[in-house]
């Protein structure tokens, strides 16, 4: 039993009976209460309005859903940030705003989510390892931030970066990987309608492992994309570095695009894996954009795909 | 050592066959139990995959640790090798039917140019002519000579397994890195051997 579980089950709701159910009626246990927290107001923690943008195809449950994740701060194994996730202190959160911006500054994290729309977003989730999810984030518009802390004239891209904390990020004490992590977006691509930044999933605030409290989720480009638990957000002039691009250069472009016709030196891009339906669960055709090429093929326009991967 | 020696030899093989099996039972039963996580398919394929290149390197270990301890496991190194194999063509058969599920066209193009398939395919039929000739009438009618030069295709198909685990993951991951060190090893320890015997006559 790991430490989420205890937090996320209410006392009321245990009984002795519970005493004898095994760990996965358990777990079904907290999916059944993520879900009946979305249906029902007053005890979800965050309300948020539904979207045109969400897809209609069935969510994955919490349990896929938090039980499954890269995060290697907490260790490269996908049960890793499960497991280790918890020892992280997403309370009190700042996230240091700056570079090429009218109101530079550290702001508080409550700052940071004032006064915006919360929507639930039902998005794909695309690995560049093979396998998806469909996963209901809440969050709102980068877009929505950037302008509210004003972007300056000669900003082009914007820059995100991981919080660096050793002592409860165990992974970040191996020198395998260069820490901080950091990521990316061109601007038209960080102000494009798609580009949320996430608090919460299933109606709850963020699970740790998922990267709370704040993740950048842009449903177009491969996960590791979508940067967890930022702490810096910086707008320049120049392409920044990105860590998967930093190890292999070769393997991960800067765009990162989700596109079945290009693929990666060591798996096809073709088709996926639907996590969720079984061992025998269907294969499926991988769609260009992740299958967002309405809302953001035209950022491409002109560009060689094939050289900007 | 000669004690533990007459021991064993009272072992019959088929223990070794019975007991190596069990770890893929174990999965099964952890596979249909929700025991291997939310993706199972490749917990599955790389945990078959992993004690196949274990049941390698048990094979590649079994001269050093008679040659500096004096351990003879020789009785067994059969079943170990018949084992690994056994294991890897599961391996195989997870990734062909439960993961790529039999895409050919990207099955075709993963083995020819996904460097870490490509060498891992390798691996796999260079111990195809092994496991077939794994049997007393191959080195009966092979010769005990041309046997032993085909079985050391052991060393190569070993090396493409560590290769393969390597490559495979995300960046320079330490536990993959370990099983190639150690396969290496063993190897060096195998040529010291030789030289040592060569030194004292």
């Amino acid at each position: 039993m790991t430490y989420r579980f205890k937090t996320s089950l209410k006392w009321s709701s245990l009984t002795p009976r519970m005493d004898y159910m095994n760990r996965r009626q358990v777990l079904a246990g907290v999916g059944a209460m993520a879900l009946t927290a979305m249906v029902s107001p007053s005890v979800a923690k965050i309300a948020a309005k539904a979207s045109a943008f969400s897809t209609d195809e069935k969510p994955n449950t919490l349990e896929e859903i938090t039980n499954h994740n890269n995060f290697y701060e907490f260790g490269t194994s996908k049960s890793d940030p499960a497991q280790h996730a918890h020892q992280l202190t997403t309370d009190p959160w700042s996230v240091k705003i700056g570079g090429l911006v009218d109101k530079p500054g550290n702001y508080d994290l409550a700052d940071v989510v004032k006064g915006v729309d919360m929507e639930e977003r039902i998005y794909r989730f695309r690995c560049v390892e093979g396998w998806s999810m469909v996963v209901p984030w809440i969050g709102f518009e980068l877009a929505t931030l950037l302008n509210r802390v004003g972007v300056q004239s000669g900003a082009k891209y914007v820059a995100f970066e991981t919080l660096h904390r050793p002592e409860e990020m165990p992974f970040q004490n191996s020198p395998q990987f260069p820490w901080p992590y950091v990521e990316g977006l061109r601007l038209d691509e960080a102000m494009n309608p798609l580009s949320i930044l996430a608090t919460g999933l299933y109606g709850e605030e963020m699970p740790k492992q998922n990267g709370a409290p704040l993740r950048l989720v842009v449903p177009w480009k491969y996960g590791f994309k979508s940067i967890k638990s930022i702490v810096g957000i910086t707008l320049l002039s120049e392409m920044p570095p990105t860590t998967w691009n930093n190890i292999g250069p070769n393997e991960y472009g800067f765009y990162s695009n989700v596109n079945p016709d290009v693929s990666h030196p060591r798996w096809s891009q073709a088709s996926e894996r639907r996590l969720g339906g079984g061992i025998f669960a269907k294969r499926q055709p991988t769609l260009m954009f992740n299958g967002y090429g309405d809302e953001v093929a035209s950022l491409y326009d002109g560009m060689d795909l094939r050289v900007n991967y | 050592m000669n004690r533990v020696n007459s021991a064993l030899k009272r072992v019959p093989n088929l223990t070794l066959y019975i007991a190596g099996v069990l770890p893929l039972f174990w999965l099964l039963f952890l596979l249909f139990n929700g025991g291997l996580g939310i993706d199972p398919v490749k917990a599955l394929e790389h945990r078959v995959g992993k004690i196949g290149l274990q049941f390698l390197i048990a094979v590649l270990a079994v001269t050093p640790l008679r040659k500096f301890f004096g351990l003879n496991l020789i009785k067994f190194r059969r079943a170990l090798g018949l084992l690994a194999f056994f294991y890897i063509a599961v391996h195989l058969a997870i990734w062909l039917a439960l993961d790529i599920q039999f895409y050919w066209a990207e099955i075709w193009t993963d083995i020819l140019k996904r460097p870490y398939i490509t060498i891992g395919m390798t691996g796999f039929v260079l111990l195809l002519p092994l496991a077939v000739t794994s049997n007393n009438a191959s080195i009966k009618r092979m010769g005990p000579v041309g046997w032993r030069m085909l079985h050391k295709l052991t060393y190569p198909a070993t090396i493409a397994g560590g290769l393969h685990y390597v490559w495979l993951v995300k960046g320079w991951q330490y536990e993959p890195l370990g099983y190639l060190a150690g396969i290496i090893l063993l190897l060096a320890l195998r040529m010291g051997g030789n030289r040592q015997r060569v030194a004292s006559n």
